[in-house]
């Protein structure tokens, strides 16, 4: 992979460098296959990915489900070992970090899953749920946990605090259980936050309010998101550039505008399009590429895309194309991304 | 469009109250909801989670367990739905109306054929159709849907979601109804696979003439493809009309906050979501009078003590709020003070 391509002169300092990271899953089968079988196969969930996170941003990366983007996120965060690729984090090997030292770096990324009934303890009362990553990495700081706790739960709306510390995840409603999540995500003050879906669960009414606080919190706080989601609308508000995914492949990365008025990659030109438009006035006339996303186990030679592109041709299904900077800071991998400028 | 006056009205639902038993006491899931589903229309009902939409689809069908409390009417072709006995529930059932709902993977059989999975919904209502002449019918069908004939002697697990949920429009289909109720059909689906299938299910129900009755969240997938459009709030309607005239000058304070709140995928769209405050209610203890009166900008002092009626405003649209209402008390001071 060709990291110059990635790399964006003069841009502001990176927080994560993510280079050519893969992962892949070996499948699960019963020993009589085991035995027959010649080689293991795998789930190519990311395989080959490359991008900066700079500092104070929000990245967002995007894609149909079975893309890699959850993968990814779990990779940049070392929640995933990489089965090949370093991740840099503030300059710093991830993969070269003993396990203590690890742990120390992982007060500085935190991670917001998208279902917080699934993501807290229903034995736990939201105190002591909050409490729990202080615990862990400011255990000698005991006597102003309280007061961190507290400190936090105001920031997220969750006021007034002793209202709630003492509640249990079932006692509050869906849109609280979230601001939870999000307050024991930022008590460590983390610099870098995956935020896996983090709305998805939400109600429609309540969402807005959340991507708000999302957006407050990132600039009071100095954070940096990585922002997981499969919804570009909900995308266009939080995120200042975003990535496309398709099959464990980065296809379009670059500055969310950009990409947006200007997809250069078939495959998000065609998931933009697809986007349903809260206009009755807008219908969608252009026609949708058929087929779906194929399965990760044999993904298709060449360009993964191919099967479905409109303006495929030959050259597509022998080689895959690498990201490109076609505009300053907006890459495309894609052999004949050209015609889109 | 057709104007309403001059559309033939399938389905009547006149003050239908849905009410759950619970341990915590009776849950109005549905609260005097009335409205007409016409002919050859394609409806939507929109809500968040917990709304009653779904409960109010599952009533049309009788789906609902026994315990629960139904009031009201369903008129169907002039029938009450809600007093058939189960011979004609039967026969109603799948030949009249039919539903499709989210997840294939768990509607779908996993240890049956999806071609004989098709030929028992026809038989069970077609006692006298052979099985061959149900498998030309299925055939034509499944082609029709974007499906190869060959695939159908597959299992569910061998489909693509795509093409299970294909497979449930199918199911949805085969009988002929009059009716179809779809409960977020397309809402486990990837948006290309999602918008390619909404292209073919329009084409469809032209073809077939069939009124559908879209219950979802997706306010976008809505506006794609409804000619009306009804919102759910807590369990009553709050707004029905046009999907053109909603959109375009939202009546119900409800449905205005909604539709900012909602992001669109257009540049140049207004930058700014509304932010509404508050969570929709639990209904086991909803709200006294207007339900929405808590989060709503607009409350005035009769919101909190009356429920208003859903009204006609103008034509083709009535909203359910006391801002388009008379009532003595609506200009009354909230305090009374002594003489």
């Amino acid at each position: 992979m060709n990291d110059q391509g990635i790399e964006n002169p003069g841009s502001r300092e990176n927080l994560v460098e993510a280079r050519d990271l893969k992962k892949w899953f070996p499948i699960q089968t019963g020993l009589l296959e085991r035995l027959m079988a010649r080689r293991v196969e795998h789930v190519h969930a990311v395989d080959g990915v490359s991008f900066n996170i700079r500092k104070g941003e929000v990245l967002g990366l995007a894609g149909e489900s079975g893309s890699g983007k959850t993968t990814t996120g779990k990779l940049v965060i070392r929640l995933e070992e990489p089965t090949e690729g370093t991740v840099h984090f503030d300059g710093q090997d991830l993969g070269a970090l003993k396990s203590e030292e690890l742990r120390k770096m992982r007060r500085r990324m935190q991670v917001i899953f998208q279902d917080p009934m699934a993501s807290l303890n229903p034995r736990m009362t939201i105190g002591e749920a909050i409490q729990h990553p202080l615990q862990i990495h400011f255990p000698k700081e005991a006597s102003s946990h309280k007061e961190m706790i507290y400190d936090i739960c105001d920031k997220v709306g969750l006021t007034p605090p002793q209202f709630f510390v003492d509640k249990y995840p079932h006692q509050v409603s869906g849109g609280q259980r979230q601001r939870v999540v999000i307050a024991r995500a930022l008590v460590t003050h983390p610099d870098l936050v995956l935020a896996d879906e983090p709305i998805a669960m939400a109600d429609v009414s309540v969402r807005a309010l959340l991507l708000d606080l999302m957006i407050d919190l990132k600039n009071e706080l100095n954070l940096t998101y990585l922002f997981i989601t499969h919804d570009l609308a909900t995308a266009k508000y939080i995120c200042d550039r975003i990535g496309i995914m398709y099959l464990g492949r980065l296809v379009e990365i670059g500055d969310l505008r950009d990409v947006y008025s200007n997809p250069l990659n078939p495959y998000t030109h065609a998931l933009l399009a697809a986007v349903p438009v809260p206009n009755p006035h807008h219908r969608r006339t252009e026609t949708m590429p058929s087929g779906e996303i194929p399965d990760a186990i044999n993904p298709p030679k060449g360009c993964r895309f191919h099967p479905r592109c409109t303006y495929a041709q030959a050259s597509c299904s022998e080689v895959e194309p690498e990201l490109r900077e076609l505009k300053p800071g907006h890459f495309v991998a894609c052999h004949y991304a050209e015609q889109f400028l | 469009m057709v104007k309403a006056e001059e559309r033939d009205i399938l389905v009547e639902i006149r003050d239908l109250c849905v009410r759950y038993q619970t341990r915590l006491g009776p849950v109005s899931a549905v609260e005097d909801v009335s409205f007409d589903i016409y002919q050859g229309e394609i409806l939507g009902l929109v809500g968040e989670s917990g709304c009653g939409k779904s409960t109010l689809g599952k009533a049309l069908m009788r789906l609902l367990p026994p315990t629960t409390s139904i009031q009201g009417r369903v008129l169907f072709d002039g029938e009450d739905v809600l007093e058939f006995d189960e011979d004609q529930l039967r026969d109603f059932r799948g030949r009249a109306i039919s539903m499709i709902f989210q997840d294939p993977m768990t509607s779908l059989n996993p240890v049956q054929k999806i071609d004989e999975h098709l030929v028992e919904a026809i038989q069970v209502h077609e006692p006298e159709t052979e099985k061959h002449p149900a498998l030309e019918r299925i055939h034509t069908l499944v082609e029709r849907l974007g499906i190869q004939k060959e695939r159908i002697s597959d299992y569910p697990h061998q489909l693509s979601g795509g093409m299970r949920q294909r497979i449930m429009i199918g199911l949805g289909l085969v009988l002929n109804p009059s009716l179809i109720i779809a409960d977020e059909a397309t809402t486990s689906l990837d948006v290309i696979v999602e918008a390619k299938l909404l292209d073919q299910l329009r084409e469809i129900l032209d073809e077939f003439g069939v009124s559908i009755l879209v219950i979802t969240h997706n306010i976008a997938l809505v506006a794609e493809l409804a000619d009306r459009l009804a919102v759910m709030y807590a369990g009553c309607l709050a707004e029905l009309g046009s999907i053109y005239e909603i959109f375009d000058k939202p009546l119900h304070p409800y449905t205005r906050g909604l539709l900012r709140s909602v992001p669109s995928i257009e540049l140049d769209e207004r930058e700014e979501l509304y932010k509404m405050p508050g969570e929709p209610p639990n209904l086991t203890y909803p709200p006294s009078g207007c339900r929405f009166h808590p989060r709503c900008p607009e409350a005035m002092p009769i919101c909190s003590r009356l429920a208003p009626t859903l009204q006609e405003v103008k034509s083709d649209q009535m909203v359910n709020c006391w801002l388009y209402q008379d009532h003595p008390e609506k200009k009354a001071p909230t305090i009374k003070v002594k003489s």
